[in-house]
């Protein structure tokens, strides 16, 4: 980095810097009450939905005896696979001194906040008893799984809103000062409480520094252990097709997958959105490439081991599961996840065209819809083959198949997760302005000027 | 000796604990009797054969009905000295599924709820059919209650796994377990809810059933209490089950009412438990359905056999 010497070049540069970066929350046009009415629209629907779920019972889904979780659980894997990205990027490559990431670690760890605040949303739908829901804290058996993740992923939600906060103090320090005519009286009142009065002195500096040091590291082993957890409940039944011990580092490897692809789209938004092209550059989304291959092919690896070895010896239970997968009812869905999902998205982004801002973007939502789609085939599938045949019961207990109130639920899930990111770029920068700055050679003096 | 000053122990905690019985049928019938004045205000209560009966609320002697906190202490704690088996004969199972009523009368299950399901079953392709009725097998190491994050389902020291309807979160993590498909849940309102409003529950019979919560076999846990049999063993018209106490290491048929020796029983037929590889301990044995006394009736329906 080249330290800029003049004070005036300093002080332009810092103001371009904030202004771009500002944009998300000053910019107010049709386009974003549009997206926030069809957010909450779609909220309310799913509500709704939820409403008519707990006063009718949760009969109104299309599960039942034998396939007792769904679409929900599905759904909760995803959302869960998705958080762990902000472990990767804000503490994996910040602690390996990878700079180029840290521009995107506010992206990935607002997508982490989104994307595990939902998680706990959606379990609790899928509770028959919601209104129990303290019975956990009153009644909790620490043998059971679920009580592991429970704690687990409030503890990730914590250091993750921490993770998020802590570099945005300075931040908010900023605005304060240098935006109170851009910006309306009770934002700069919020940024003021926030900031917790900042003065941005070398002390103040080192303990933030300090503190992010500290989250990185512990965010390690919950990261790992938030998805290695969820996984456990379904390696800790005795079921084919999860009755496997490669579980664990699955599902961490495959949520890498999911998660590497929800932070390009949303990089992607921001950049052709907020204007941000010079901050998001292509060089960014080269990379975060390179990272989506890399990440592929771990999981491509796993993939291989989980279903080659029990292929090969096509034991009673695990070959009727293998069968449906590879040619049976979920035959489209697995190759799809399979080839779509993975070996072609690893084969293309090798190429440097496919890196380009725009491909890229559209790899990743291909990515993440087989995310999804993979988690529903890791769920349903061994539900509907246990290992006493389903007999004395109506067909519909035999097959699967979600219900609209499910599927409104679900979609509920979706547009909140990106309600809470919208929100989080509505009112915080969506790059860590001081970090940046500091990047391109402005002394942190600057920082704190009155203008 | 010792094994006689305990069944004497028995009796006498059987005798007392049956008149204290839920919503206690004869002891609370009796001390019906016993009172005078009628308020004309009734009660609803279900008795532990099933039936729902009304009473006037003057003629009920609080001390008789254990309370729901009462319940489910002694619900948890189980019958002292007990450890119940059940054997089942395949061999003389017709698929008559006198069983599957009547626990579905006990329990207040819907008519595609079961507690106990009478299964066609083919091991092998070549190999005979037969009838196998599967309660939930009260394993002893049970995957079920390890799972259960709030405790609402448990192991008692009798070896029933019980389930406490008042305290499940319905989060299924249960049925996900149960590698014996043995676990139903609330997915509605339960059958007769309105009927049963206001009834206090019974964690032994887990009824009345609670919307949103898991329910299952409890070997009529209500009924031992009693002194009697499971429902399904009594009902059975063909002589198939076997039920009693491994510490005393005798069985009942609940056809014949013939006691035997529960481990003779066993050892000369060759009894095997379901699924013995995955290490769950059933308490369900089986009598293998060879010499049977009837021919199979119909198809095999979804029998997951290549």
């Amino acid at each position: 980095m080249n330290k800029i010497e003049s004070p005036a070049e300093s002080r332009k540069m810092l103001d371009k810097i904030m202004t771009d970066l500002t944009r998300s929350i000053t910019k107010k046009d049709e386009l974003t009450r549009f997206w926030f009415f069809i957010l909450i629209m779609f909220i309310i629907v799913g509500v709704w939905g939820w409403i008519i779920q707990i006063k009718t019972g949760l009969g109104v889904t299309g599960m039942r005896d034998y396939v007792s979780w769904g679409m929900y659980i599905a759904n909760f894997v995803f959302f869960v696979a998705v958080s762990l990205i902000g472990f990767l990027i804000s503490s994996a490559l910040a602690l390996l001194k990878i700079s180029w990431a840290k521009p995107i670690s506010r992206v990935a760890e607002q997508v982490a906040i989104a994307a595990v605040a939902l998680a706990g949303i959606i379990i609790v739908m899928d509770m028959g008893r919601p209104d129990r829901f303290l019975n956990v804290f009153l009644h909790g058996r620490f043998a059971s799984p679920i009580i592991w993740d429970v704690t687990v992923v409030t503890t990730y939600l914590t250091i993750s809103v921490l993770l998020f906060y802590l570099p945005l103090i300075p931040d908010l320090a900023l605005m304060r000062d240098h935006m109170a005519d851009k910006l309306p009286k009770w934002k700069i009142k919020l940024y003021t409480i926030l900031a917790l009065g900042w003065k941005g002195n070398p002390e103040q500096y080192k303990i933030i520094y300090h503190s992010m040091r500290i989250l990185m590291l512990l965010i390690i082993p919950v990261g790992l252990s938030i998805h290695t957890v969820t996984s456990w409940l379904f390696a800790s039944t005795l079921r084919s097709g999860w009755d496997t011990t490669i579980l664990g580092p699955y599902f961490v490897a495959g949520a890498f997958v999911a998660g590497t692809a929800a932070v390009i789209i949303v990089m992607f938004v921001y950049r052709v959105r907020y204007r941000l092209k010079d901050y998001f550059e292509d060089l960014h989304f080269d990379y975060m490439g390179k990272l989506l291959v890399f990440v592929c092919l771990v999981y491509l690896y796993f993939n291989i081991n989980e279903y080659l070895v029990p292929g090969y010896k096509m034991k009673l239970g695990e070959g009727i599961h293998l069968r449906e997968l590879f040619v049976g009812n979920y035959s489209v869905m697995f190759w799809f996840v399979q080839l779509t999902g993975l070996v072609l998205p690893i084969v293309l982004l090798l190429f440097r065209y496919f890196r380009k801002p725009f491909p890229i973007m559209v790899i990743s939502f291909v990515v993440l819809v087989a995310s999804w789609l993979k988690r529903y085939i890791i769920v349903i599938p061994t539900l509907e083959h246990p290992f006493l045949p389903v007999q004395n019961v109506p067909d519909h207990f035999k097959h699967y198949s979600p219900t609209s109130t499910e599927i409104m639920i679900t979609i509920f899930s979706f547009v909140s997760a990106m309600l809470i990111i919208t929100i989080l770029a509505k009112l915080f920068p969506v790059i860590t302005m001081w970090e940046y700055a500091e990047e391109k050679g402005i002394d942190k003096k600057y920082f704190s000027e009155k203008p | 000796m010792e094994k006689n000053s305990r069944r004497n122990f028995m009796k006498t905690l059987g005798a007392s604990l049956g008149v204290a019985g839920i919503a206690g049928g004869s002891g609370l019938l009796n001390s019906c009797a016993r009172v005078e004045s009628n308020t004309g205000d009734k009660i609803k209560l279900l008795t532990s054969s099933g039936e729902l009966v009304e009473v006037d609320k003057a003629q009920l002697k609080p001390a008789d009905m254990p309370s729901l906190a009462e319940n489910q202490k002694r619900g948890r704690a189980g019958i002292p000295g007990k450890s119940w088996v059940m054997v089942i004969d395949l061999s003389k199972c017709r698929n008559a599924r006198e069983c599957m009523k009547a626990c579905q009368n006990h329990h207040q299950l819907r008519p595609e709820q079961h507690h106990i399901n009478v299964l066609q079953m083919q091991d092998a392709e070549h190999t005979a059919p037969y009838y196998m009725p599967k309660p939930c097998q009260h394993c002893d190491n049970p995957p079920c209650t390890k799972v259960c994050p709030v405790n609402a389902t448990f192991k008692r020291d009798d070896g029933i796994v019980l389930i406490d309807n008042e305290r499940c979160i319905g989060c299924r993590f249960c049925i996900a377990a149960c590698p014996y498909s043995a676990r139903v849940f609330n997915w509605f309102e339960p059958r007769d809810a309105e009927k049963y409003a206001g009834v206090t529950y019974n964690i032994e019979a887990n009824v009345p059933q609670k919307k949103g919560t898991i329910s299952k076999c409890l070997f009529s846990a209500d009924r031992l209490r009693d002194g009697k049999l499971p429902s399904c063993v009594s009902a059975c018209p063909n002589g198939v089950y076997w039920f009693g106490d491994r510490n005393e290491d005798a069985v009942t048929n609940g056809t014949t009412k013939e006691t035997v020796s529960f481990s003779e029983l066993i050892k000369k037929n060759a009894a095997y438990t379901l699924m013995e590889e995955l290490g769950t301990k059933p308490r369900v044995y089986y009598l293998p359905p060879k010499d049977r006394a009837f021919p199979f009736q119909g198809e095999i329906e979804n029998q997951h056999k290549s």
